[in-house]
């Protein structure tokens, strides 16, 4: 593989991680505030759609983005009256605000704009444009002839829109405000025992309101960077579910922001591997082999547990094998190359979140205070 | 000491969530320019006027009755199920598998098999969560979630690839073969001479919808293992201590929920499409939850509430048809039947426990 | 009368529902003393505290704090005010260290790092002043049940309080932790603090305050000098009418073995030691009453010999050994063996609180043959039935089987679980804490109920805090420390002070003791005290 096909692979893991890193430090705020955050997807897709509109309809994109951030904050705080004023269900909030977001940008869009559920294109200053840094090369002929370090600059470095260079720089941010700040103290220990928080004199609502907010903030963000940067404008569900790989990322990232960001550039890479190779091979005999060698793992581990690890476990693992023995006869030879369905790399997140909470590679462990809603008690 | 009357938590705070859903439902339609009294009118006369619209709304209620019973069951083991969706889909799959590839002499048969195939599947497709969730105490809000978008991969796999007759490009199967299509309500009135629900969709499987009512109502209050959940579900602790096994209740409850699930299969696939498409479900997994809540996790709400989800969907077709609001309104409304009966509970709930705890006292000091 | 009160309430009123849980309260407290407030459970005395800590709002009445009139809408205001509050289940953050559980919300400025410095200088000279030595970068769920106490005061004095409350601070603690605590609160108030401390125990009001007021039901019965009163007064007021003290009892007859367990252990999911080699015997027509600090493994041996916990040893019922292989859930055959079991926290294990009556009485016997109509379904009006006659038989109050269990008083509910365990005539009766927010009427029904059982001959298991309800009621005593067994005693040749030792893991109690001896040996155990109820 040449190096710049893997600059370029970079550069499209680095688009691809920037909503997914951004819309998991919003979802990492909330929860580490102890409110659960399933609907990360609809704030995202009601900032898209609005930051979109308004880019239109304004000109400016920094308008967009702010319009954007406006209306997720709208819905955090929908989320928050239901579930810290009205102690709802978290859950279940969340589920009707992804709802809401995805009735909504349809049947406003199509009002709006009668463009059947989508915004017009934007172009010019509606959108954020790349910024090259200086020294970069912006030609696709000169980046081919420069030399490695250049092409890294070029094309890896340079050549973002603001929102990404932002994105990245929240990393270290939301790290500095949890761990170094007196309103991180307090957000990381009202997501873990309210009452502390509470009976040292501190508004347990008004805390978890901000955590929310900032959820919101964040969430406006990530939306506004797919309409107004990564693309040209809204389409109907264009979020494609980001909001939920964001939440699998928050997960697998063990609730630390330096770890989201690790994680969402590897969700990143698997997308961006997803669109650049439409057939990824693998010779028969290794996915056999994994196969094969998932099963015995499962059967080993289940043999000395209960009997309902052993129906489960060896349930999937029969499933397993017979998905090997379906492409032993099912090739011509073990050593050709079978293709990679590209809905198994497109479900790896999902399936790799799985992995994560079942514990079997690093136990996951959520705030304490998690999904409850504070009720005072002695 | 209760709060307030029963007949209030089952029927007045369900109805008054509802009432503010359509207004706020109503501001919407009036924001984008419409009329919202000519639109209920015309959800109204589009979705019940009518033994057509009857037969489509119905055939909507027979989705939601699966899918909420469901989420009803599980969450009587304080399990929140929600998978649906993806079960549903995989239940898909295991009729598809039955009608396609094995020649049915008899649509009765085939039914039969139909529904066994797909609660099989669909609770297979739970059993990873519940086993994740019993042995491993992962999330199972979280691993149904992500369920949900493994299931939609691997369909979309199978149906690409696998499933797809040779020449074609549509991701979906071939039709069902004679044998394997069920009876319309329509077929079944036409014995009787009757002309009821003219081609329309609604056919047995409504019935069958309303047979797993009747059991789920025997199963969770008549019989043992429906005691064993709702101990589970109410104390986790409790249940323990009475020698009632967590594992094997949330195994068991959750392989019935996605059964439960599954079977909605038989009435979208076999009794409508009568093939397997890619999205066939089309959010009705998610729309049990809102089914559920609505009809307090009771088969009689659940019941009630899967007819007003029916008559949302067929209205909001026809005002999709008829005028130039989108179908997506129905989304709309049903987030914020969601958030009001689900979320916002309390919203209702506080004033009017006040309001019943003010008529008390009066009542008290006469 | 010199100086203003530090605390002056008035008429203070506060109603949960119908439940009047505060009626017309006044009550004053002078700087620079310990003042007790005593009750049963249930009496009132948290809910006045929480309204002086500004948790609740009273319904009506006044605050004076140092002789102006305060309001306290919030734990803010009442930090402002100079009052600090020890509540029973601490408020702490379990994965945060001491120091950042001390400054939270006391923070100077909106970084971190200066308040944890200032901190640090702070909390080692509040140690020096006081004698509260913790370590500032501990982690709170890594240090014991009494360490965490400690930075709850330390959490009030770092916020300058000048009143500190005291919610049952001792019921976490061993006696010797709790002869340090009370040192350290006579050290703070010749400091000049002012102290509450909201007990159920009359000794402990009789050692360390100066004046006491005693509450019943909501209402402030009286308001004592402590010097001039005795405990059964002060009995008498917190209940309105003579208690004994003491269970009549004839002496056992003790027969055959009904329970022999061996070299018991339990290992939690931390890998913690719950229960070490214990071995013991309970014989029919006897009460064999287990001692102890709550969290020193009682409730494991409990839940083992209940079927919902795994365990390694053996175990023999009627001289048959139990399988303890994957035994985390084997209640059914436990009860089929013929032992019941009364559990420590009726509201968590004993009853589903959102069920019937009725349903709650098929509760754990719910495979009974008499309560099945079919194969498949329940006989939910014979289960009626039964219920109705039970309630009756134990005078449950009121008897309706068609009310949820919550809807009954604690005395009552524990009724309910007394007469489901106690008809099914086992063998082997456990029982856990049985009068645990009992009120007094009740407890003595109680009483009488399992000492009948003994009496018919059946084998019983006690396990309790409250050593006076151990040492009446026991024929046996075996006290446990650390999930082990220090020793058996025969009540009627121990005293409370060997009891005391044997609680604190001191085995030779003829010697006596130094408290750091004592200390030393709390602070190698290592059971993690942390999880108790209430």
């Amino acid at each position: 593989m040449e190096f710049l096909t893997i600059i370029q692979i970079g550069d499209s893991t680095i688009r691809l991680a920037i909503p997914l890193l951004l819309a998991c430090l919003a979802g990492l705020f909330s929860e580490r505030a102890g409110i659960f955050d399933i609907g990360l997807e609809g704030k995202m897709l009601a900032a898209a759609f609005l930051a979109a509109a308004i880019s239109f309809v304004s000109g400016s994109a920094w308008i967009g983005l702010l319009a954007g951030i406006t209306i997720s904050i709208l819905l955090s705080i929908i989320h928050g009256l239901a579930s810290i004023t009205f102690r709802g269900n978290q859950l279940i909030s969340g589920v009707a605000i992804n709802f809401l977001a995805a009735g909504l940008t349809v049947v406003v869009a199509q009002s709006w704009f009668s463009q059947g559920s989508r915004t017009p294109q934007l172009s010019g200053s509606a959108r954020f444009e790349p910024i090259v840094l200086p020294g970069a090369l912006s030609r696709m002929r000169e980046i081919m002839e420069a030399s490695p370090m250049a092409q890294l600059y070029s094309e890896l470095i340079s050549g973002h829109t603001i929102i990404v260079y932002i994105g990245f720089l929240a990393v270290p941010l939301s790290w500095w405000i949890l761990y170094r700040t007196r309103f991180g103290l307090r957000l990381r220990a009202v997501g873990e025992n309210p009452a502390a928080v509470d009976t040292a004199g501190i508004s347990v609502v008004r805390l978890r309101f901000a955590a929310v907010a900032i959820a919101g903030i964040l969430c406006g963000i990530a939306g506004a960077y797919l309409s107004t940067a990564l693309q040209a404008g809204f389409t109907k569900d264009m979020t494609a579910n980001r909001g939920f790989i964001a939440l699998a990322a928050l997960i697998f990232a063990k609730w630390r922001p330096w770890y989201a960001m690790g994680t969402c550039l590897l969700f990143g890479f698997f997308f961006a591997i997803d669109n650049r190779f439409q057939n990824i091979q693998m010779p028969a005999l290794w996915f056999v082999i994994i196969c094969v060698a998932l099963a015995a793992g499962m059967l080993f581990y289940a043999i000395r547990r209960t009997r309902l690890d052993m129906v489960v476990l060896g349930g999937f693992a029969v499933v397993l094998l017979a998905v090997a023995v379906a492409v032993v006869f099912g090739t011509e030879s073990l050593s050709a190359g079978i293709k990679l369905p590209t809905q198994l790399t497109q479900s790896l997140p999902y399936i790799l979140t799985v992995v994560v909470l079942a514990g079997f590679v690093g136990k996951a462990i959520p705030p304490r205070a998690g999904g409850e809603a504070y009720v005072k008690e002695r | 000491m209760q709060k307030m009357p029963a007949w209030a938590d089952v029927v007045l705070i369900p109805l008054i969530s509802v009432l503010l859903a359509s207004i706020i439902s109503a501001i919407v339609i009036l924001a984008i320019g419409e009329n919202p009294w000519a639109a209920l009118k015309l959800m109204v006369s589009g979705a019940v006027g009518s033994s057509y619209g009857w037969g489509y709304t119905l055939y909507y209620a027979t989705n939601f009755i699966f899918t909420g019973l469901a989420v009803a069951v599980a969450f009587h083991a304080r399990l929140f199920n929600i998978g649906g969706e993806g079960q549903a889909m995989l239940g898909g799959l295991g009729v598809a598998l039955i009608c396609l590839y094995i020649p049915w002499p008899h649509w009765t048969l085939a039914l039969l098999f139909a529904t066994a195939s797909s609660a099989l599947f669909g609770a297979l497709w739970a059993a990873i969560p519940a086993y994740l969730q019993a042995t491993r105490g992962s999330h199972i809000v979280i691993t149904t979630i992500m369920f949900n978008f493994i299931a939609s991969g691997l369909l979309n796999y199978l149906l690409g690839n696998q499933l797809k007759p040779s020449g074609q490009m549509e991701p979906a199967t071939a039709s069902f073969p004679e044998p394997a299509h069920l009876p319309t309500l329509n077929d079944i009135a036409g014995l009787f001479g009757s002309d009821l629900f003219r081609s329309t969709p609604v056919n047995v499987t409504l019935l069958i919808g309303l047979v797993a009512c009747v059991l789920v109502w025997f199963l969770i209050w008549r019989t043992r293992l429906g005691y064993e959940i709702r101990a589970y579900g109410h104390s986790e602790s409790a249940a323990r201590y009475a020698g009632i096994s967590p594992n094997r209740i949330i195994m068991i409850t959750l392989l019935i929920s996605g059964g439960l699930a599954g079977m909605m299969a038989i009435n979208n696939v076999m009794g409508e499409a009568e093939r397997l498409v890619l999205n066939a479900v089309e959010g009705a997994g998610f729309i049990g939850i809102a089914v559920a809540l609505m009809g307090r996790n009771h088969p009689v709400g659940v019941l009630m509430a899967a007819i007003l989800f029916g008559f949302l969907y067929q209205g909001g077709a026809e005002l999709a048809l008829w005028t130039s609001i989108p179908r997506e309104l129905i989304i709309v409304i049903q987030a914020l039947v969601i958030m009001f009966t689900g979320a916002l509970d309390n919203l209702v709930r506080w004033p009017l426990e006040r309001v019943f705890a003010a008529t008390r006292s009066t009542r008290g000091a006469e | 009368m010199s100086a203003a009160p530090a605390i002056e309430l008035k008429g203070i009123s506060k109603a949960f529902g119908p439940v009047q849980a505060n009626k017309d309260i006044s009550i004053r407290v002078m700087p620079g003393t310990i003042h007790g407030i005593i009750g049963e459970n249930g009496a009132g005395k948290s809910t006045l505290m929480s309204i002086l800590y500004g948790f609740y709002k009273a319904d009506a009445g006044e605050i004076f704090i140092n002789g102006q009139k305060t309001e306290i809408p919030d734990s803010q205001a009442a930090i402002a005010s100079g009052i600090g509050m020890v509540f029973q289940h601490f408020k702490l953050v379990e994965n945060f260290t001491v120091l950042e559980n001390i400054i939270l919300g006391a923070e100077d400025g909106a970084l971190l790092r200066p308040s944890l410095a200032k901190a640090r200088d702070e909390l080692k000279s509040l140690a020096e002043e006081y004698g509260l030595n913790v370590d500032p970068d501990a982690v709170i769920e890594d240090i014991g049940v009494g360490m965490q106490q400690r930075v709850e005061i330390l959490k009030a004095l770092y916020r300058q309080a000048d009143i500190l409350i005291l919610d049952e601070p001792t019921g976490v603690l061993t006696p010797a932790e709790a002869d340090q605590l009370f040192r350290i609160l006579e050290r703070l108030k010749t400091e000049g603090k002012t102290i509450v401390l909201i007990t159920h125990k009359l000794r402990e009001i009789m050692d360390i305050t100066d004046t006491v007021s005693v509450m019943r039901r909501g209402e402030m019965t009286a308001t004592v000098k402590t010097a001039d009163t005795s405990p059964p007064e002060l009995a008498e007021l917190m209940v309105g009418r003579k208690v004994l003290l003491r269970v009549e009892k004839v002496p056992a007859k003790p027969g055959e073995k009904v329970l022999e367990v061996r070299n018991l252990n339990v290992t939690d999911d931390k890998g913690v030691h719950r229960l070490k080699n214990v071995s013991f015997d309970v014989r029919a027509g006897e009460i064999l009453g287990i001692a102890g600090v709550a969290g020193n493994g009682q409730s494991e041996l409990l839940e083992v010999l209940g079927g919902y916990e795994e365990a390694t040893g053996t175990i023999r019922v009627n001289g048959q050994e139990i399988d303890l292989s994957g035994a985390h859930s084997d209640g059914q055959s436990r009860r089929a063996r013929g032992i019941a079991h009364v559990p420590e926290d009726r509201q968590r294990e004993g009853l589903i609180m959102d069920f019937f009556a009725w349903e709650n009485t098929a509760f754990g016997y719910h495979h009974d043959p008499a309560y099945q109509q079919s194969r498949l379904l329940m006989d939910n009006n014979a289960i009626r039935e039964e219920t109705a006659a039970k309630m009756e038989r134990f005078d449950v109050r009121p008897p309706n089987p068609q009310l949820m269990a919550k809807s009954f008083s604690g005395g009552n509910q524990q009724k309910i679980v007394l007469a489901r365990e106690i008809e099914r005539n086992p063998d082997l009766l456990l029982v856990g804490q049985p009068t645990r927010g009992v009120d007094i009427g009740a407890i003595e029904f109680i009483h009488q109920q399992i000492v009948a059982l003994r009496d018919q001959g059946k084998a019983i298991l006690l396990v309790s805090v409250e050593l006076d309800e151990i040492v009446s009621l026991s024929d046996r005593i075996a006290v446990m420390f650390d999930g082990q067994i220090m020793g058996e005693r025969l009540p009627e040749e121990t005293n409370a002070q060997e009891l005391g030792l044997l609680m604190a893991g001191i085995t030779d109690t003829d010697r006596p003791h130094s408290v750091a001896e004592i200390e030393e040996n709390l602070a190698n155990a290592g059971v993690g005290r942390a999880e108790v109820g209430d």
